[in-house]
């Protein structure tokens, strides 16, 4: 099969490697190393797409990243992978690509129709025409913008690529590998930086590639080659291809998109799809080159119009012609190389140059050439739908204002130039006010923010000469200064034939009576009209310009339709550009996938899981897991076909009856040392610490500053100054970095230091009346008994051998024990405790009859304490001291937490004692009252009782102690339910306490 | 992503610290009689300034201590870091 527009002798691509691939179900092929922009071209294939707005036919435009047409949407096994520029993606085995934004098909698209009701879609059209009326909007506005908008579909289904991250630091990172970013690598790298050199392509060389310059004795292209290869063997230098650095954040940390496995074909995915990269640089070389702007006139936007470098490129780098009988249309010398390539190619091109009568090396190149060239001439329209077929072109009056001598010409395609435009969006990002440039009608950057430089063609230096010394310069006095080192290189001579010069002409005026659509804004279909529009409407400020219109609002944000926009607001404003200024650049500089940016963070793995010792027993024991935190918690043991409620009340029951053991691992634990450890935790703490003896445990409760509780737990005298504090699981980081806070910043006079032991030790709960039979067996040498090992009491003792540490505390209100050890011998405790514990009826249990046990003894937990209630809600009053000061302490006194009618915690019964409670309902006086029904307050926890055998709630409500014995109603509006209930104690079982005592 | 320089262990990026608001309040000591107001001004108000803050950071994916950062609220330009014992009155 051959390609009528492949070049034989010319380009990059690897002719021995054909590769097939399917562009709309339709087979082609191309050769490795192509973009699937220049395969299909080379097919001869043109329309790729409809535009935004009208549906209007589009083709290609440029070459790489500042594409706005050729927008497509990659799909494999059902995967879609949208947004997906053709200029950029290169092709592999089986890949297939299909055109967006159009339908039923690319080549007859009925969303055209809007092409031809165009008068309805001017600026600003959403916000006129989809304002009224608003019971419109969700039945037919919303879905016909639906359908009409974006560029492809996000897939539904679970991405399972793999996407890296890597952070990197470096002394010198260098954004792009043309001339400047070249020779500045060469000369930081020679003179010792580390050095990090990123391409977004995947050929090194920038412009090197495509233009006919020499750089000492060699092309420009060789020269970039051996510099290349010489960086990349050295080894404080990183060199990265398609590598987009697209982000310039704080503290000069860069981020860049590097596209690993986007070119290669499913079977080869041993390698992730993408890395981002988090660069920290102590400087930074902008060198991302510039982008060409297009000239405007009628239909400007017909496939088959495109940048004239971009068909320069098309041919030196993929061997592919744009079209046979080109027409270049330029206003400066740029597209005399074009026009000399196609020349050299066997193609005969016109150039028609808006200049009167400019000079240069290589003007009289292409004149000797024998290539024709019309000066003052212009192109006023191309013609032909779906492709250019030929053009209206004029003479144009030297005030660039009349046209004459039109004429039609026929072509295939038009390549424009209207100059260059640095890119300075990473300049910009970092925070660089840019200035307008009059030599060149653009904006550069102007002064350094973060440590930045911007060099080359995107810093304004169109000369080879100037950009190569500033670019040499650059890398040797950064690395000096970085570095102290004075390798210096020497810089290479350079010739070049064409000159800087431009004509300031960039819109070409409408012939009379003639109303061609004039684009400015090729991706968001933006037009001469709408901007004219949007300034008679009265928008004046470029940045409301940009939202009403949408100009440069697209996926290509403006990279080459801003400068025009603003000309032309600056035309009709008679104002000049700097006074009109320039919408602000933001990150990313082109689009990243959002998988890139989450990394391996997906899934269960977006956050650690952490296990006890002890998971493997709960896994081989049937556990059913929760989440607590980042835990992993046994819920429920599985005993055959048990639900949940089913376990967890056996579970609870045997607590009750027998004896039970609950993984308590998760518990935060701190060590709190230090010769004011006591003092310390009196400040921490509400209640009083001073007194409390060594081999004794204490509850206790700390309080932010503003009153609220905090956190609760347990904490031990070990020895004279060694506390062994606990926390909730929740609460365990934020409970050391309080201490912390106070230690080093409130009270540094307190010689105290804590330390997190929540990971050295594996705890086992030993609840039931049965558990101090067990303890006995567990521990044969240490004395148990009630006066041995009193409530509140604490012991070490011997584990078979093991060391282990003996809390008597209770969550459950049982007779209970915590037994801990050394994590790595955690395993060995359980399973001796479990063995052990046969003969007394043990069983294991997981979180959700831990619950039931603390809500029926009305122990608070974190849905109790949840960051609004005050000791007093929660029935704690009684651990506040009145004597002391502490954490908080003030606040307690404020109006709001003392009124009487303060809400408190209550236990709530259902009268029918079957109906269970939903948490979360409200508990309110009339559930018939006029909504909104005012509530007393809300249910925080609910179980069912073991010990009652009926359901058990608790509550915080509204002056709660006066409420109990009376009935209200609780009122769930999610499940649709209202419970008639009793207020009761929320100490509905053993509230003397008498159990734990025993 | 800030670059935080950490007088105990050198430059780090923001993600190994938390960031613990003004530096510059001081908590009234304990066992003194205050007004409403005072207690208030000490819980809840804080300044907001645009440009030079001193405030805390926390290295808690560090060495766990807290330091002073002098930054700028806009520019987020840090002139000068601290240790927990310095700059205090
Ligand atoms: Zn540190």
């Amino acid at each position: 099969m051959s390609q009528d527009f492949r070049l034989d002798n010319i380009g990059k691509v690897n002719r021995n490697k054909k590769i097939s691939f399917t562009f709309n179900k339709k087979k082609y092929f191309g050769y490795e190393g192509d973009t699937i922009a220049s395969a299909l071209i080379a097919n001869g294939v043109h329309l790729v797409g409809r535009s935004f707005k009208y549906h209007r036919p589009r083709g290609f435009f440029g070459v790489g990243v500042d594409e706005p047409y050729a927008i497509l949407q990659l799909e494999r096994n059902n995967e879609r992978d949208p947004n997906i520029r053709a200029t950029e993606q290169e092709i592999f085995e089986g890949l297939e690509v299909k055109s967006v934004n159009c339908w039923p098909s690319v080549n007859f698209d009925i969303g055209a129709i809007n092409n031809f009701l165009k008068m309805f879609f001017p600026a600003g059209f959403y916000y006129k025409t989809f304002m009224w009326p608003p019971s419109f909007w969700y039945k037919i506005y919303e879905p016909f913008i639906r359908m009409a908008a974006g560029f492809g579909e996000a897939s539904i289904k679970h991405d399972k690529e793999r996407y890296e991250h890597k952070y990197e630091y470096c002394d010198l990172l260098i954004t792009g590998s043309g001339p400047s970013g070249l020779a500045s690598a060469y000369a930081a790298a020679k003179n010792g930086a580390r050095v990090i050199l990123a391409e977004d392509k995947p050929r090194y060389g920038g412009s090197l590639l495509t233009s006919d310059v020499n750089i000492g004795n060699q092309t420009g292209a060789e020269w970039s080659e051996k510099i290349i290869t010489e960086l990349k063997s050295m080894s404080n230098v990183i060199v990265k291809n398609r590598s987009q650095v697209f982000g310039y954040y704080d503290h000069n940390m860069l981020v860049m998109s590097e596209r690993i496995s986007d070119h290669l074909p499913k079977t080869q995915r041993y390698l992730p799809k993408q890395r981002l990269w988090y660069i920290r640089a102590k400087e930074v070389l902008i060198s991302s080159g510039s982008i060409e702007r297009p000239l405007v006139f009628g239909n400007n936007d017909t496939p088959g119009v495109m940048l004239s470098s971009a068909a320069k490129e098309y041919m030196k780098v993929y061997g592919v012609l744009v079209g046979k009988k080109p027409l270049i249309f330029t206003n400066n010398d740029s597209g005399y190389e074009t026009a000399i390539e196609f020349k050299k190619n066997g193609v005969n091109p016109l150039i028609l140059d808006t200049r009167k009568d400019p000079s240069s090396d290589i003007i009289s190149e292409a004149k000797n050439l024998g290539i024709e060239i019309k000066f003052s001439h212009v192109v006023v329209a191309a013609k032909g739908y779906k492709k250019v077929k030929s053009a209206d072109i004029a003479k144009i009056s030297d005030n660039k204002k009349d046209l004459s001598n039109i004429e039609n010409i026929e072509c295939d395609c038009i390549c424009v130039s209207g100059f260059w435009t640095p890119s300075i969006h990473l300049a910009s990002q970092s925070g660089n006010k840019s200035e307008f440039n009059e030599k060149i009608d653009a904006f550069i950057p102007k002064k350094s923010k973060q440590k930045e430089h911007t060099i080359g063609s995107a810093n304004g230096k169109f000369t080879l000469e100037e950009t190569i010394k500033e670019a040499f310069d650059k890398g040797y006095e950064i690395s000096n200064k970085i570095t102290e080192n004075n390798n210096k290189v020497s810089i290479p001579t350079v010739v070049e034939k064409k000159s800087t010069e431009h004509d300031k002409f960039w819109c070409v005026p409408l012939p009379k009576g003639k109303s061609y659509k004039r684009f400015l804004d090729f991706q968001n279909d933006v037009a001469v009209t709408d901007i004219e529009l949007a300034l008679r409407e009265g928008f004046r400020s470029i940045e409301h310009v940009k939202r009403y219109t949408t100009l440069g609002m697209a996926t290509d944000q403006g990279k080459t339709s801003n400068l025009n926009g603003l000309q032309l607001v600056s035309d009709i404003e008679n104002k000049v550009v700097p006074q009109v200024g320039h919408t602000t650049f933001r990150p990313p500089y082109t689009p990243v996938s959002i998988g890139a940016i989450v990394g391996r963070e997906v899934g269960k793995h977006s956050k650690p899981t952490r296990k006890s010792p002890m998971h493997e027993w709960h896994e081989k024991n049937n556990a059913v897991f929760v989440d607590a935190g980042v835990w992993l918690r046994p819920r429920y043991y599985k005993q055959g076909n048990e639900t949940l409620f089913e376990a967890s009340k056996r579970e609870a029951k045997n607590v009750r009856k027998n004896v039970g053991v609950c993984d308590v691992t998760t518990l935060g634990k701190i060590d709190v040392k230090g010769p004011d450890a006591a003092e310390f935790l009196n400040r921490v703490y509400t209640n009083a610490w001073l007194k409390l003896p060594v081999g004794k445990a204490r509850y206790g409760v700390m309080l932010r500053e503003d009153g609220i509780v905090m956190d609760d737990g347990t904490t031990t005298r070990i020895s004279e100054n060694h506390y062994h504090m606990t926390t909730t699981t929740a609460q365990a980081a934020n409970v050391l970095s309080h201490l912390e806070y106070y230690l080093q910043l409130v009270w540094p006079e307190l010689n105290v230091n804590v330390v997190s032991t929540t990971e050295q030790w594996a705890g086992a709960a030993i609840a039931g009346p049965n558990s101090r039979a067990l303890l006995m067996k567990l521990f044969p040498n240490t004395d148990v008994s009630n006066e041995g090992l009193p409530f509140m009491g604490y012991k070490e003792g011997d584990l078979f051998g093991i060391p282990a540490k003996i809390y008597r505390i209770s969550f459950s209100g049982e007779l209970a024990y915590e037994v801990n050890v050394e994590s790595d011998f955690g395993n060995f405790m359980w399973e001796k405790i479990i063995d052990i514990g046969k003969e007394f009826q043990i069983q294991p249990y997981g979180t959700e009859a831990l619950s039931t046990l603390r809500i029926e003894m009305g122990h608070v937990a974190g849905s109790e304490l949840d960051g609004r209630t005050i000791p007093h809600d929660a029935s704690l009053e009684g651990l506040v001291s009145k004597k002391k000061d502490f954490i908080g302490k003030r606040s307690l006194s404020r109006s709001a937490f003392t009124k009487p009618d303060r809400e408190k915690i209550v236990g709530v019964v259902p009268l029918d004692k079957t109906t269970s409670i939903p948490e979360g309902s409200y508990i309110v006086k009339d559930p018939n009252a006029k909504l909104p029904n005012p509530k007393l307050g809300h249910v925080s926890a609910s179980c069912w009782s073991v010990e009652y055998d009926n359901p058990f709630s608790l509550a915080i409500i509204k002056d709660g102690k006066n409420m109990i014995g009376q009935k209200l109603f609780a009122m769930s509006p999610l499940k649709n339910k209202t419970i008639p209930v009793e207020i009761v104690s929320s100490h509905y079982v053993d509230p003397e306490g008498k159990r734990v005592r025993a | 992503m800030l670059y935080i320089f950490c007088p105990h262990c050198g430059s780090r990026s923001q993600n190994e610290f938390a960031y613990g608001g003004d530096a510059t309040v001081k908590r009234p000591e304990l066992n003194k009689e205050i007004s409403d107001q005072e207690w208030n001004n000490f819980v809840y108000l804080r300044k907001s300034p645009r440009g030079k803050h001193l405030e805390l950071w926390h290295h808690i994916s560090g060495c766990r201590q807290w330091i002073k950062v002098e930054r700028d609220t806009s520019t987020h330009e840090i002139f000068k870091t601290y240790k927990a014992d310095e700059l205090t009155k």
